[in-house]
């Protein structure tokens, strides 16, 4: 296999790149998409993210047991998503303002709790071995793959099946979509976007226990590189559909495993530019897909954006 | 599943009275001891002018306000109503003025969502059945799998009549449920809801400004004025001329002046070649050319939504034009404020709170859009002073006959017609020599429709150039010195008033060109 191994280094780099990238922007992003589904926007996930990065390696370094950190880090989450869904719906409160608090609010707090565990090590996450099967160390170290991204994976397929059959996921849908005919319907506007922010809270929470305990698998203040805000952009170019936000994830990882892909195999050259992508990216998706004749397909009719 | 439970004995229609109603807001009494009593199986119309109180009677039956005092009976029965939901246990539904539809489900979706019991995981399969063997049930006919907001207005008022039939309400209150929908869509679901009277499974109160629909369709009539009964009876019994005595008691009727003639032809209003897409990207206006003289009003005729909307749009600067020029008095004209302020063009629409007026601020505000920049408003720039504001916004109140608690009033807590006078005074009080208007009596009564189409035809006479966009072809008929015919996006037919009649100009409107 391989008559050119620079370029299969650079795809199989890229392909586990992508897997890993994509992991955090996957959580983030189904997160983000079904507190919009509700009718709010939660800018504060990147912060919700810091947070739960710092949380679940602090709970993993006492404990001893990662995937403990993980559930701290997205109960942590939960917690900020009450927090900003209780303020929301306080009259004349304004969910982006909120949100953009949160962001700074969390980011905060997680440096302020965070700064003992910058130096101790903390067990990290296990990854299941895809790659057995084959006798080449690039194609098995590839194929390492965390469970995570699984259930990431999951969680998508779960989301868009349940947003169409199921109860719950209509209602989230009627409440993000017009809220005059949610409360017609007697359901409670209020609480189901409470519950629907502290869910994608909790996405996100876990979305940021990935970045300490497993890649890049350690806690520092540096940690996140705005994936919580580019995830925002990420669910709008999905347009709100779980699904897309899988692919949509997987290209921002792809992008973002550009620069240290081209790396491996030597090339450095241009290194920061590669290392900029998915920040291009965002910026060209946002251009590309919003334009000022054209209304937001898909977008929920309550989103103060849209509105 | 709330179909299968069929109540046994001959009718199921319920009967529903109120007794002592009363609602008041703040300083207020929106409902003054209104108590009205609707038989089981009759078809009961409620009348009154714009802000008597017809929308606060149902949504205190529904629960959605609770009356200051007053109780609610149903089948003779006392009922406490805290919440719609309540109403809904009870078998009472609502349609709303507006639609309470979810956009983006479909209507099959919608209609499951409804239910009360809506199981935590939707078996479709299982469920379209029991939709469609639930639709031979009904007369109505609706697409299931299309998104709501793909559906026409008929369509979807038809939606919401199968949603409350869907949940087993045998007691329908409907708010002007016609006034979106075009006279045969009207006639076709009227006449479908009250043969469902006639054979006693259902119950109706209907909120119309339309004595057609009276005298055609309903067994009674209530009146309402300033929140108190002032009269009812049995349709067979009474005229309309006593019907609208009781609306709006000896008060004159506004007529419209009579047309004066222009002396000089003089163009005032030239659209050349407009093109527009839809927000969907899709062409919606093409090749709309139109021109329009001072002192007269060019009709634009159409079955609604065949770009209508965008071509009000484009004029009033809320659409980017694809291609074309618009000129007012031969020189080119770009629809933004500042121009619009020197070549004195104004102009409304239907849904004010939609597309010109802001909802949650004040009357006054709201009437200072135009004025609030400059001198007394805005005694230096960049400054606001409140008090000529309101000042000028009590004076408009008073001439133009604003019912309105104060002028501090959030607007949307104004009567559907009230706003749309609100509106009316603040864009016909200056110098206009452009008028843009699209439907622009949409859910008004007669009193204030007269009223309206008086103050087009003063400014008409006045020398302004008048495009008038409306679905309802009488309006048209009425006002326009020339009418033209929108079909898909074009103009398919011109002629001056005097050269044509109804019937061609219905025909243009089908599609036959
Ligand atoms: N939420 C509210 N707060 C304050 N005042 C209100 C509120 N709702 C209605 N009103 C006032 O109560 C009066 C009756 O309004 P209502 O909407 O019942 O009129 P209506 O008969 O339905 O008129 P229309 O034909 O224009 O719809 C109006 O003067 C209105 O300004
Ligand atoms: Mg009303």
């Amino acid at each position: 296999m391989g008559d050119d191994p620079g370029l299969m280094t650079v795809l199989l780099a890229m392909f586990a790149g992508a897997i890993r990238v994509s992991t955090p922007f996957l959580f983030v992003s189904l997160g983000e998409m079904l507190t919009e589904k509700s009718g709010r926007i939660n800018l504060g996930l990147e912060g919700t993210l810091v947070f739960g990065a710092m949380s679940g390696y602090a709970i993993s370094y006492h404990t001893g047991s990662p995937w403990l950190g993980v559930l701290v880090a997205g109960l942590c989450g939960s917690l900020f998503g009450a927090l900003h869904g209780y303020l929301c719906k306080l009259p004349k409160v304004n969910d982006i303002a909120i949100g953009i608090a949160m962001m700074l609010f969390g980011t905060g707090l997680a440096f302020f709790f965070g700064k003992p565990y910058i130096q101790p090590s903390a067990p990290r996450l296990p990854s299941i071995s895809f790659g057995t099967w084959s006798d080449h160390p690039a194609v098995r170290q590839a194929l390492e793959i965390n469970p995570l991204f699984l259930l990431g994976i999951a969680l998508a397929i779960f989301l868009w099946w349940a947003l169409k059959n199921t109860r719950y996921g209509l209602i989230i849908r009627t409440t993000g979509d017009s809220a005059p005919a949610a409360l017609a319907l007697g359901i409670h506007v209020d609480r189901v976007r409470l519950l629907s922010t502290m869910a994608g809270g909790f996405f996100a929470g876990i979305g940021g226990s990935f970045l300490s305990l497993y890649y890049p698998g350690s806690w520092t203040e540096g940690l996140s590189s705005g994936q919580g805000l580019m995830a925002v952009a990420l669910v709008i170019f999905a347009r709100w559909n779980p699904i897309y936000c899988f692919w949509a994830a997987l290209l921002f990882g792809a992008a973002g495993a550009l620069g240290p892909a081209l790396q491996s195999i030597g090339i450095s050259r241009g290194y920061h530019f590669f290392n900029a992508a998915p920040y291009i990216l965002t910026l060209l998706i946002m251009i590309a897909s919003t334009s000022p004749r054209r209304s937001l397909k898909g977008a929920p009719g309550e989103l103060s954006i849209t509105k | 599943m709330s179909l299968a439970r069929t109540r046994p004995g001959a009718t199921r229609a319920i009967g529903v009275e109120t007794v002592g109603m009363t609602k008041i807001f703040g300083g207020l009494t929106a409902l003054d001891d209104v108590s009205i009593r609707v038989a089981s199986g009759s078809f009961h119309a409620l009348l009154g002018e714009n802000g008597a109180g017809k929308s606060t009677l149902v949504k205190c039956m529904m629960g959605f306000y609770q009356p200051t005092r007053g109780e609610m009976l149903v089948n003779d029965v006392q009922v406490d109503v805290p919440n719609p939901r309540a109403a809904t246990a009870l078998g009472i539904g609502m349609v709303y003025q507006h639609f309470t539809l979810v956009p983006s489900l479909t209507a099959a979706e919608n209609l499951v969502i409804a239910r009360v019991d809506t199981p935590a995981v939707i078996d479709w399969g299982k469920e379209r059945t029991a939709l469609n063997a639930f639709l031979e049930t009904t007369p109505f006919r609706v697409p299931l799998d299309v998104p709501v907001s793909g559906l026409s207005a008929g369509e979807k008022q038809k939606l919401e009549i199968l949603k409350q039939l869907y949940l087993d309400q045998r007691f329908l209150i409907l708010d002007e449920p016609t006034s979106v929908l075009t006279p045969d869509e009207a006639d076709e679901m009227l006449g479908l809801l009250h043969g469902m009277t006639k054979a006693g499974d259902l119950t109706i109160l209907m909120i119309t400004h339309k004595f057609r629909e009276v005298t055609a369709y309903a067994d009674d009539v209530t009146v309402l004025r300033r929140g108190r009964v002032v009269g009812s009876g049995r349709v067979e019994d009474l005229s309309i001329a006593e019907m609208s005595r009781m609306m709006i008691g000896e008060t004159d009727i506004r007529e419209s002046a009579a047309r004066t003639a222009q002396p000089e032809k003089k163009l005032k209003l030239e659209l050349a070649g407009l093109f527009a897409d839809d927000d969907e990207e899709l062409p919606a206006i093409e090749a709309i050319s139109l021109k329009i003289h001072a002192g007269e009003i060019l009709g634009i005729a159409g079955v609604s939504g065949n770009g209508q909307s965008e071509l009000i749009e484009v004029l009033s600067g809320q659409r980017l034009l694809k291609d074309g020029r618009i000129f007012i008095d031969t020189r080119p004209y770009e629809p933004e404020r500042r121009q619009m302020d020197r070549f004195k063009v104004f102009g409304f629409s239907e849904e004010p709170l939609r597309n010109v007026a802001v909802p949650r601020m004040s009357v006054a505000e709201n009437m200072a859009f135009r004025t609030f920049d400059k001198s007394p408003i805005s005694p230096f720039r960049g400054w606001l002073s409140p008090v000529p504001m309101r000042k000028k916004a009590r004076g408009l109140i008073d001439a133009y006959r604003v019912k309105t608690p104060s002028t501090e009033e959030p607007i949307e807590n104004l009567s559907g017609g009230n706003v749309q006078r609100a509106i009316l005074a603040r864009e016909l009080s200056g110098d206009v020599d452009v008028l843009i208007v699209a439907n622009p009596c949409f859910g008004l009564d007669f009193a204030s429709v007269a009223e309206i189409r008086a103050q087009i035809i003063d400014q008409r006479n006045k020398g302004a150039a008048i495009l008038l966009v409306s679905e309802d072809l009488d309006e048209i008929l009425e006002l326009a010195d020339t009418v033209a015919v929108m079909s898909e996006g074009r103009i398919t037919y011109q002629s001056p008033m005097a050269r044509t009649d109804r019937a061609t100009i219905g025909h243009a409107m089908a599609g036959h060109h």
